[in-house]
């Protein structure tokens, strides 16, 4: 599976710049953790790879595609899966509901039950509740049902916007392993943006550091965590 | 605490004894030219022109209200015809039961609307977007319908009779009630735009672009909320008041669901939050349904179906293209020519020329992806 | 007591109608976030294009169904060309388009049609039947009323629960973006549900028809109670839509023989007023639904 390249993207809302000439390359099999003050334009990246806005110059590559154009629905159906922000289970839905509809696009219905029992073992919790409605699960579970259902059409990027947020330590600690060993077996391209950078340094093999829209720091994770002085000016510990 | 008493006194405190002078000085010298220019109008037309003119000025007003209370604080009306109807059948039930002089009797006709736009105004707090707007056509809907049930009271079929005021007996009666109508537009607009500048209209532009924003600054939204109906709904009134006495006569057959909707296109079409705007507005409210739609019916050789409906499907076409075209109308269009004529624009800065219903200024998304949550 | 129990049945009939034109309103604002002000005039049009069908000799199903039909594709169309562009833009915009919309339609058909009412049959009869030696005011139409709305409420029910394609328009309903990064195909879901609520609205008119008469303006009244269950039930609320129904078209039926026709859209007014200022949602709104 080929890399994610992003070269000089640009992005604006109105007369806001939120990203400035932004290039990076995430791999495969690796976590290209994205961290950053709030409000600092990282929300924005995730939200452009995966085409929900356009930007206004640069561009993102995967295998061999410019992906900076493409609507949504073809950027999905190219392997790029996005968790955005907050719980965004549909709590209207049952978990196997919610898991069935990231299914749909991908997998007849032969094969939507197999797909869907991988995220099960994955994720042992929802097995559990597979009936229940997705409002009655804790914050952790939604985390995984956000992440889940992402998964269960195979991506071959997953984007991820704070899934930490809100979720106890050791819930969070749980959550990064599997991040880390789902990227090493399935060969993902991992892009994840925390703003609790310890974390997401923790699993992650590159780091980027973004502040007021512009990179400041692009690295490998560990040289990163190590430098105190860059974590206390930029990163807050 | 200071502030908070400032400023509850100035929502409370008739705007304009407190207002700096120079918004004040420059309505009122627009509005004495346009006195004199408006007299000489006058002087020119012909009666039936003069009754036109008329017309226009008490449209003016009504659409002054409701411009404000859409354009500029953000709540929208559909059912504004049946302030009107309050406002012609209070004049007509004062003239009958009363020997009161014209002024007193509309100033009464204008607080009495006030209040029953408080009546309304109080439930429409609580509502947003399709939940008002169907409210208020609620309202038009049954207003005819509770005249009916009353109609001893109101008239029943023929109405009440509302006599036009006699002048001094050198001018000629239509032209007197025009002069008054004019009077009583221009007044309005001074008033309203004195208004809009001051800290109600902050006020009013602040609850309806976030209200949450605005009650954490200090305002008191549903009270706001309130005032602008009450304030369009005195417009309204004084305008059905004066739409009486250019009919000689009121029955709640002159305010079918219709007028509201004429009244709301020519909102729109002049540019909704315009002040200025409304005079476009009225001009094709006065003359669309009548003349103009005549004429081109007899152009395209129409038969009598299609002459009675057309006016009626031009107007349902103006709205809708209107705003699928133009949001800003007529007013808004020019404000664009304008802009575009002018040195250059900064991005982002020329679109707040229409108010509520601007056009998008977000980032150039994908489409179908920002779909508006409407709270109740 | 035998007043009391016509004007049950009579407010249950006329419920069940109102309930479908709510569901069609409920449908379109749960897909879209758009109260179709244009839909009780968009079903004038569909059933005048069946009483066009019907006087060519075709026999009453045929009509029904090509009014079904007609609604769906007219409801598609409006999405497509009027709604579209206004999408996710004020909510002012839409509320005047469709609003619009409306009065254009009923001008286009008082100019084709003109504004005598003209007469559309029933399928079955129309008069009160005799049950255990006793008239009830329940005729074998109102039956077919009833178990219409009854079996559209099914389908619908079946089409989003046990579907893709249901699943796919409820999680577009819920939460359009999350669809979206599912790769759901966002748009043509809306124009289909707009075309079922318009299909729905077709039905729904030729429910009343037979009893109202076929005019331009014959559904404006029925927009409003629909409009008015809608508030009642919530109006992100299918079983809303049927119990809002329910509630309208009785109390409306209560305040009509009680104390007079002529107050009865006031009545309506009243019920929108007292149920949002006690239950803003509605009675069945999902309180997840509203996001700040």
């Amino acid at each position: 599976m080929p890399t994610l390249e992003i070269e000089n993207l640009s992005v604006s809302y109105g007369a806001v710049h939120a990203l400035s000439d932004v290039s990076f390359t995430a791999a495969e099999g690796e976590v290209t953790a994205v961290l950053g003050a709030n409000g600092a334009g990282k929300t924005t990246l995730l939200r452009t790879i995966s085409g929900l806005v356009h930007p206004r110059k640069g561009t993102i590559r995967y295998g061999g595609e410019h992906l900076e154009k493409m609507s949504v629905e073809k950027i999905v159906r190219h392997g790029i899966a996005h968790v955005p922000e907050g719980r965004s289970v549909i709590e209207e839905m049952t978990v196997d509901e919610n898991l069935r509809l990231g299914s749909l696009w991908r997998f007849g219905r032969r094969e939507r039950g197999a797909v869907i029992d991988e995220i099960y073992e994955l994720f042992p919790p929802l097995d559990e509740r597979r009936r229940q409605h997705a409002n009655t699960l804790s914050g952790g579970e939604r985390q995984m049902l956000a992440i889940g259902r992402a998964l269960v059409a195979r991506p071959n990027v997953l984007l991820l916007d704070e899934p930490s947020l809100g979720l106890a330590p050791i819930v969070t600690a749980r959550l990064m392993a599997v991040l880390r060993d789902l990227t090493a077996s399935s060969n993902l391209v991992v892009v994840l943006v925390e703003q609790n950078a310890r974390s997401s340094l923790s699993i992650a093999q590159r780091a980027l550091v973004i502040n007021l829209g512009r990179v400041v720091v692009c690295d490998d994770a560990a040289t990163v965590a190590s430098d105190t002085e860059l974590r206390h000016h930029y990163l807050g510990y | 605490m200071g502030a908070f008493r400032r400023s509850a006194q100035a929502l409370t405190a008739k705007s304009w004894f407190r207002l700096p002078r120079q918004p004040m000085l420059r309505h009122l010298s627009f509005a004495a030219v346009a006195v004199v220019g408006l007299y000489f109008l006058t002087q020119w037309l012909s009666a039936f022109n003069d009754y036109e003119v008329g017309e226009i000025a008490f449209y003016v007003i009504a659409l002054a209200g409701l411009t404000v209370l859409t354009g500029i604080n953000g709540q929208i009306s559909l059912g504004h015809g049946g302030f009107m109807a309050v406002g012609a059948f209070t004049y007509a039930l004062l003239v009958e039961h009363t020997t009161w002089n014209l002024v007193p009797e509309l100033l009464v006709v204008v607080a009495i609307t006030a209040v029953s736009g408080l009546v309304i105004g109080i439930p429409a707090t609580r509502l947003h977007g399709p939940y008002l707007a169907g409210m208020t056509l609620m309202v038009a809907l049954g207003l005819p319908y509770l005249t009916n049930q009353y109609n001893t009271v109101f008239g029943g079929d023929q109405g009440l009779n509302t006599p036009a005021p006699t002048g001094p007996a050198s001018v000629n009666p239509t032209e007197w009630l025009t002069w008054i109508q004019l009077a009583g537009a221009v007044i309005v607009l001074v008033l309203l735009g004195n208004l809009m500048r001051s800290r109600f209209g902050r006020s009013f532009r602040a609850v309806r672009d976030d209200e949450i924003a605005a009650s954490l600054a200090g305002i008191h939204v549903a009270r706001t909320k309130i005032i602008a109906f009450m304030v369009s709904a005195g417009c309204a009134g004084l305008a059905g008041a004066f739409l009486a006495l250019s009919a000689g006569g009121v029955n709640s057959a002159e305010f079918p669901l219709a007028l509201s909707i004429y009244i709301l296109a020519g909102v729109v079409l002049g540019g909704t939050g315009s002040l200025m705007g409304v005079w476009w507005g009225a001009i094709i409210i006065v003359y669309l349904p009548t003349q103009w739609s005549q004429s081109l019916a007899s152009d395209f050789h129409a038969n009598a179906l299609v002459s009675a409906n057309l006016a009626v499907i031009i107007f349902g076409l103006v709205l809708v293209v209107t705003m699928l075209v133009a949001p800003g109308g007529i007013q808004g269009g020019l404000r664009w020519v304008v802009a575009k004529g002018a040195a250059y624009l900064s991005s982002g800065g020329v679109s707040n020329m229409t108010l509520s219903l601007q056009e998008s200024t977000d980032p150039p998304v994908s489409d179908g992806e920002s779909v508006t949550t409407i709270k109740k | 007591m035998q007043f009391f129990l016509d004007i049950t049945l009579g407010g249950i009939a006329t419920g069940m109608i109102v309930s479908a034109v709510a569901l069609g309103l409920v449908l379109v604002f749960r897909a879209t976030n758009v109260v179709n002000f244009a839909q009780g005039a968009m079903a004038m049009i569909t059933t005048y294009i069946a009483y066009d069908v019907l006087r060519k000799g075709a026999d009453y199903w045929l009509a029904f169904a090509v009014a079904l039909a007609a609604g769906l594709v007219f409801g598609a169309l409006t999405q497509v060309v009027l709604i579209r562009p206004v999408q996710g833009k004020s909510p002012l915009n839409a509320i005047i388009v469709t609003f619009g919309f409306l009065i254009f339609l009923e001008g286009v058909a008082g100019a084709i049609y003109g504004s005598t009412a003209r007469n559309y049959p029933a399928p079955f009869s129309l008069s009160g039947q005799k049950l255990a030696g006793t008239q009830i005011a329940f005729s074998p139409f109102d039956v077919f009323v009833v178990v219409s709305v009854l079996v559209l409420m099914v389908l619908m029910l079946v089409l989003f629960r046990g579907t893709d394609l249901g699943l796919r328009m409820r999680a577009v309903a819920f939460a359009p973006e999350a669809a979206r990064l599912l790769g759901v195909r966002v748009r043509p879901l809306l124009t289909l549900g707009w075309g079922l609520a318009v299909a729905a609205g077709a039905m729904a008119a030729l429910l009343v028809v037979p009893t109202s008469s076929l005019t331009p303006n014959f559904m404006d009244v029925i927009l409003i109670y629909g409009f008015t269950a809608a508030v009642v039930g919530g109006l992100d609320s299918p079983i809303g839509a049927l119990v809002g129904g329910l509630v309208t078209g009785l109390s409306l039926a209560y305040v009509g023989g009680y104390l007079g026709g002529s107050l009865e859209p006031m009545a309506a007014l009243a019920l929108v007023v007292v149920s949002l200022m006690i239950r803003p949602e509605g009675i069945f709104a999902r309180p997840a639904a509203r996001r700040v």
